[in-house]
């Protein structure tokens, strides 16, 4: 279970097969996130993408239409990426009916190890707002330092 | 922000065990390393690691107080840290939404063929 980062989520007027090819094809991927896709949507597959000049690797996780799609990318350029050096992004897709389909979305970094079940399941608990009320708090204790 | 500490700020608040302890610091200000592994489910030679990590990156200093060792937050390391989670947050906002005008103008074009056919 990887701990979460950022996490959003859309209702598309869609069906999950029209989501799925929007989210894996590398000319559509080019139209919604990076310039340029270099990227062959098979787990294990190595590409790169290229945001304006900055770019890339990118790691192929998992594949499994039309509901799951993950990469790992941000690892250092020639290291493998693995839990710790890299980000997680990955995609859940949802029919929910004919033509509407539930995409979300979840970028994470480390995940939750070393910890026995039970803690886990505590601190998710305790921390189920995730990084919103991390933020806030973050906020508060900012504008708190300004004024004082 | 170069890329050697935006790394180290990714790597010090992606894991949940310095959040926590981030948390702690941020809600009770100054405490000590012992205070602190009192209220965290992992030991405390756990929390020194994750206050030097948490050091290293710039979000947390230390001072003496008396005999103690006092560790608290830094406000602009961590309004910096925000910042850059506000901005990931809103890049997926926009391509969520890209992919949502993509999908349906695709859906929406195939229904419109299929019913010229």
């Amino acid at each position: 279970m990887a701990d979460l980062l950022i996490e959003g989520e859309v209702l598309i007027e869609a069906p999950v097969e029209v989501v799925w090819r929007t989210i894996t094809e590398p000319d559509q991927i080019s139209q919604w996130f990076a310039d340029r896709v270099d990227l062959v949507v098979e787990p294990g597959a190595h590409g790169y993408m290229e945001f304006g000049d900055q770019g890339g690797p990118v790691v192929v996780e998992t594949v499994d239409p039309p509901t799951r799609f993950s990469f790992r990318w941000n690892h250092p350029q020639g290291e493998e990426p693995v839990t710790g050096n890299s980000m997680l992004v990955e995609f859940t897709l949802t029919q929910e009916g004919n033509e509407r389909t539930r995409l979300r979305v979840t970028e994470s970094g480390h995940e939750l190890r070393d910890w026995p079940d039970a803690e886990k399941q505590r601190y998710a608990d305790e921390h189920r707002e995730g990084w919103g009320a991390f933020l806030d708090r973050l906020v508060g204790v900012v504008a708190k330092h300004r004024s004082g | 922000m170069t890329a050697q500490a935006d790394d180290e700020l990714w790597s010090a608040i992606g894991d949940p065990s310095r959040r926590r302890v981030l948390d702690l610091l941020v809600s009770h200000g100054a405490v000590s390393a012992s205070w602190l592994a009192g209220h965290v489910p992992f030991t405390r030679q756990a929390v020194s690691k994750h206050l030097a990590v948490l050091e290293q990156a710039g979000l947390v200093s230390r001072r003496k107080q008396g005999r103690e060792v006092l560790y608290q937050v830094e406000a602009d390391r961590l309004d910096q840290a925000a910042r850059a989670m506000g901005d990931l947050a809103a890049q997926w906002d926009r391509r969520l939404a890209a992919i949502k005008r993509l999908a349906e103008a695709t859906h929406a074009e195939a229904k419109k063929k299929a019913e010229e056919e």
